[in-house]
């Protein structure tokens, strides 16, 4: 079932591979170059779609491995144990961090059959160590490429989302709102913004990543030590700097790093309710987070495994994310909710890097985060 | 056996002294302690550091161990472990001594209320010093104690005051008051009396206490990032960050090493102090503690148990309140939401689920963690030298250990038939326990140590067989200890969330895991749901802790 597509952009990823790589050798420091590989060819034989029609899976249990934001709703999953014969049985370890380093840890011998949550700044640690066995489901002909990063398919891509600065509107009903991430290191932000850690927390992994994109490498420290002179507070966790600090939009500090989706958040379960979003976005500031699901190398179950990876990547199941996660269904068939289709949208232009580069390059941006901005 | 002595002398304990419990009896009572050491601690951990070690990672152990940024992260940890114990203990001793020898209405009450901290989560902890500095105006200006070391010393003493009240009060309850009494007949003052006789008599205990608060603050997690904030790193949080973020296994396992090679020098070294420590005081079964008599004595007890209690609820006050506040006002609309499950959201069950959730957990941990704790006690006291003081010490150990240490090498050791135990249910509660049965014994051991021989020997002498002085002189005394050690292993087991968090059934969750998932998503109900559970969770722990007790004081044998 290869897609039409896949081949030419195969051979683009190999290029742009190449590149990255090269130019990563040129820039000589502390550069991973095995990063540089993590898209190409892999080892593993792909599960065959039309085996996996073809066997009966009544009665089989499987895992699902997830972060511990993972939710669904109600009967969501008893449809796919009534359309498949299979339970599911769910199981959570920490953010995507842990997640995939646990993964790492166990594979050959994984906890689970299929792992949901691996976003493209973790992607390539986890095609390196080899976690997944190539399927390509053929509900992918409704994702749009754009959103499909390995070529070979040991992921798919399941939920889209955007990393973005948030601002409480009631703080700025008279004075400007931000727009940029340049009005940050402006004195009418001074002592307003507050963030996360990007050692500690993946939307203050994801913010950083977008200052890189945006300012490139160096240009980032120059542009986090402005923001340190004007006063930038740094939480451990998003619950600490969005609903202590931030306060939900009622907190000290009136601008955060949090998701283009929290205006629904706080739409559907404001205290007291509202009418209207009381947080705003600045479209401007967001990184691209894209979530995989894959299933895991391994598994005694593959066939299951791959009804899964079918299953998440249907309407029935892409229709429930939103309300759930706080996401985007990568499905283009999936219809939205109504908080979400009147109050939040994916932006045009959100900010992005290479997986590879990711890989390459975090822990050298991480710490030069931190000597820039806690030290 | 023992040697005669002078009556009223209360000479050093010597091991040798003790019948041993040697045979077949003895090696049950070792063996099982030593099977779950092996199992559920040893083999794990050192799985996971030979998979640091095995080449595949991308940085060389040696360039850790030379980093100076590693011996920092060192210095500090210790040096703030170290400072929170002596404050917990210069916090703790006073409430100590007001629980233990005054009797008073609501003491059971304080020695319940003492255990909230236990199960608070850090969040909340870091929320209510947060609010308390900020009404003090110590959150700007000239002095800021937000996000820094005093933050963490004072939440340290405020989660760890309930080991000091309980481990040294429940042993000074115990301690004969005629000594003191005699002290003072024969004209010693106060002071005389406190540095001659009762210090040294509450040294055993004291140790016990320092130990756990040390090791608990050497590995505290939660504390160190949300209350620390950013800046601060300690070993814990280090390789929480290298094994789980960066997927560097290679420098976690070298920092576990670090910290493991730092716990067993303590554990070792405070066991022998504690051994040596032991004084034969004729301990006594509970002897009625006394009103407070004079209006001093009145007015002492009570400012010490005010000012600690006042001191341990303000979080408790913030969680009330938080848990409250509904919309712009205040209600029960939160504590309603607890009964059914949102169609949609972060929790796969109605949050009262995870209460039940949580209490058959705690019911499992706490039981596999007094039957180990118990018997590792009997061994260490009874037992044969060599393993005694393997299991000392050894059983102390993991609760110095990183909960990442312990949780990845669960998943990579026990990961095959017949000890698949990944996913098993098993787990959590086995995970709980190892924490717990450090309590146990800490509580156990002195006590057994120091049941005057002379009690024994009476018995003996009277026919009674080794097993019947067992059952009636030790069983009698160290009950008391028991329930004081289920206490704690339920309280530790209700709060516990770094073990419980690493492979958790979402559609199973305990109370900590519920709350923090309520808490991880936006929206204020949601966080008021969250809060509303912790208070239910607050009110469970001190009933059940009452409870414990007063099982406990049902069975006391009159003296």
């Amino acid at each position: 079932m290869n897609r039409p597509s896949s081949r030419p952009r195969a051979i683009f990823f190999l290029v742009f591979v190449a590149l990255v790589s090269m130019s990563l050798t040129a820039c000589g420091d502390d550069a991973d170059p095995q990063a540089a590989q993590c898209l190409s060819k892999p080892v593993a034989t792909p599960i065959d779609a039309n085996k996996v029609a073809a066997t009966d899976t009544k009665g089989t249990e499987i895992t699902l491995v997830t972060h511990d934001s993972f939710a669904v709703s109600d009967g969501v999953l008893a449809e796919f144990t009534k359309q498949t014969g299979i339970t599911v049985k769910l199981l959570s370890s920490g953010d995507a961090g842990q997640m995939v380093s646990q993964a790492v840890l166990t594979a050959g011998n994984p906890v689970a059959d299929v792992m949901f949550g691996i976003d493209n700044t973790l992607l390539c640690r986890g095609l390196l160590a080899n976690l997944f066995t190539p399927y390509t489901s053929s509900a992918l002909a409704e994702v749009p490429d754009s959103l499909e990063l390995d070529p070979f398919h040991r992921v798919s891509p399941i939920d889209v989302g955007d990393v973005c600065l948030n601002y409480a509107k009631a703080a700025y009903a008279t004075n400007a709102a931000p727009t940029s991430l340049d009005d940050l290191t402006t004195a009418s932000f001074k002592d307003a913004f507050v963030t996360e850690n990007p050692e500690t927390s993946s939307p203050g992994l994801a913010f950083l990543l977008a200052t890189v994109a945006k300012y490139g490498d160096p240009g980032f420290e120059a542009y986090w030590k402005k923001l340190r002179a004007n006063g930038v507070e740094v939480a451990s966790g998003w619950d600490q700097a969005y609903n202590e600090s931030f306060g939900g939009g009622k907190g000290p500090r009136t601008v955060v790093t949090s998701y283009a989706t929290s205006p629904a958040a706080d739409l559907m379960f404001a205290d007291p309710p509202v009418s209207a979003p009381t947080i705003g976005v600045v479209e401007d500031s967001c990184f691209r987070q894209i979530e995989f699901a894959g299933v895991l190398a391994g598994t005694k179950h593959p066939e299951a495994a791959a009804k899964l990876v079918d299953f998440l990547l249907s309407t029935a199941f892409q229709e429930d994310i939103p309300a759930n996660m706080f996401v985007f269904p990568a499905n283009s068939k999936a219809s939205l909710p109504k908080e979400f289709a009147s109050t939040v949208r994916l932006v045009d232009k959100p900010l992005t890097l290479d997986p590879t580069q990711i890989e390459a390059k975090r822990d050298d941006w991480t710490e030069r985060w931190t000597k820039a901005v806690l030290r | 056996m023992d040697e005669g002595r002078p009556a009223l002398s209360a000479p050093r304990a010597s091991r040798e002294q003790h019948a041993a419990l040697r045979g077949w009896r003895g090696a049950l009572a070792a063996a099982l302690p030593l099977a779950f050491f092996a199992v559920f601690f040893a083999y794990p951990v050192g799985s996971v550091i030979a998979r640091g070690f095995d080449g595949r990672g991308r940085v060389h152990p040696g360039s850790v161990l030379g980093d100076s940024a590693t011996w920092r992260i060192v210095w500090f940890t210790t040096w703030q472990a170290a400072v929170s114990t002596l404050l917990t203990l210069a916090a703790g001793l006073p409430a100590a001594w007001a629980v233990a020898r005054n009797d008073f209405r609501g003491r059971a009450l304080v020695r319940a209320l003492v255990m909230v901290p236990f199960v608070m989560p850090t969040v909340v902890i870091g929320a209510a010093l947060r609010t308390t500095f900020s009404r003090l105006g110590l959150d700007g200006g000239r002095v800021n104690l937000d996000q820094s070391i005093w933050a963490i010393l004072i939440a340290h003493v405020i989660f760890n005051v309930a080991v000091v009240v309980r481990v040294v009060g429940g042993y000074w309850a115990v301690l004969d008051v005629r000594l003191e009494e005699s002290a003072r007949v024969l004209g010693a003052t106060r002071r005389t009396v406190w540095r001659e006789v009762t210090f040294p008599h509450l040294k055993p205990a004291l140790w016990s206490a320092a130990t756990i608060v040390f090791l608990f603050c050497f590995t505290s997690f939660g504390v160190i990032l949300v209350v620390g904030g950013p800046r601060q790193a300690t070993l814990e949080t280090e390789i929480w960050r290298y094994a789980t973020q960066r997927t560097d296994f290679a420098t976690a396992a070298v920092l576990a090493c670090v910290q493991l090679a730092l716990v067993v020098t303590l554990v070792v070294a405070s066991s022998r102090a504690e051994r040596t420590a032991v004084q034969r005081f004729g301990l006594r079964q509970a002897p009625r503690a006394r009103r407070p008599r004079t209006a001093r004595d009145k007015a002492c007890v009570a400012a010490i148990v005010g000012v600690t209690l006042a001191v341990l609820l303000i979080p408790l006050a913030v969680l009330v309140e938080r848990s409250l506040s509904v919309g712009d006002g205040y209600g029960f609309a939160h504590y309603r939401a607890l009964t059914h499950r949102d169609e949609r959201g972060a929790l796969f069950v109605p949050p009262l689920d995870a209460v039940r959730n949580s209490l058959v957990t705690a019911v499992e941990a706490t039981g596999i963690a007094l039957v180990i704790g118990g018997l590792a006690s009997v061994a260490v006291v009874h037992g044969r030298r060599l393993i005694g003081r393997v299991l000392d010490a050894g059983l102390m150990v993991p609760l110095g250990t990183s909960a990442v240490t312990l949780g990845f090498g669960i998943l990579i050791a026990l990961d095959e038939p017949p000890l698949d135990l990944r996913t098993s249910p098993f787990i959590v509660p086995i995970a709980q326990a190892v924490v717990g049965v450090p309590f146990v014994m800490r509580a156990v051991v002195p006590m057994l140590r120091a049941v005057d021989e002379r009690l024994r020997e009476a018995a003996a002498v009277l026919g009674a067989s080794p097993d019947r002085v067992r059952r009636e002189i030790d069983l009698p005394i160290v009950r008391r200890a028991l329930a004081a050690a289920a206490g704690f292993a339920f309280a530790v087991s209700l709060g516990e969330f770094g073990a419980t968090a690493f492979l958790a059934r979402p559609d199973r969750p305990t109370v900590p895991i519920a709350m923090y998932r309520l808490l991880g998503q936006p929206g204020a109900s949601l966080r008021g749901q969250a809060m509303a559970l912790g208070v239910v969770l607050t009110l469970i722990t001190v009933m059940c802790v009452l409870l414990i007790e007063r099982a406990q004081r049902g069975q006391r044998v009159g003296w």
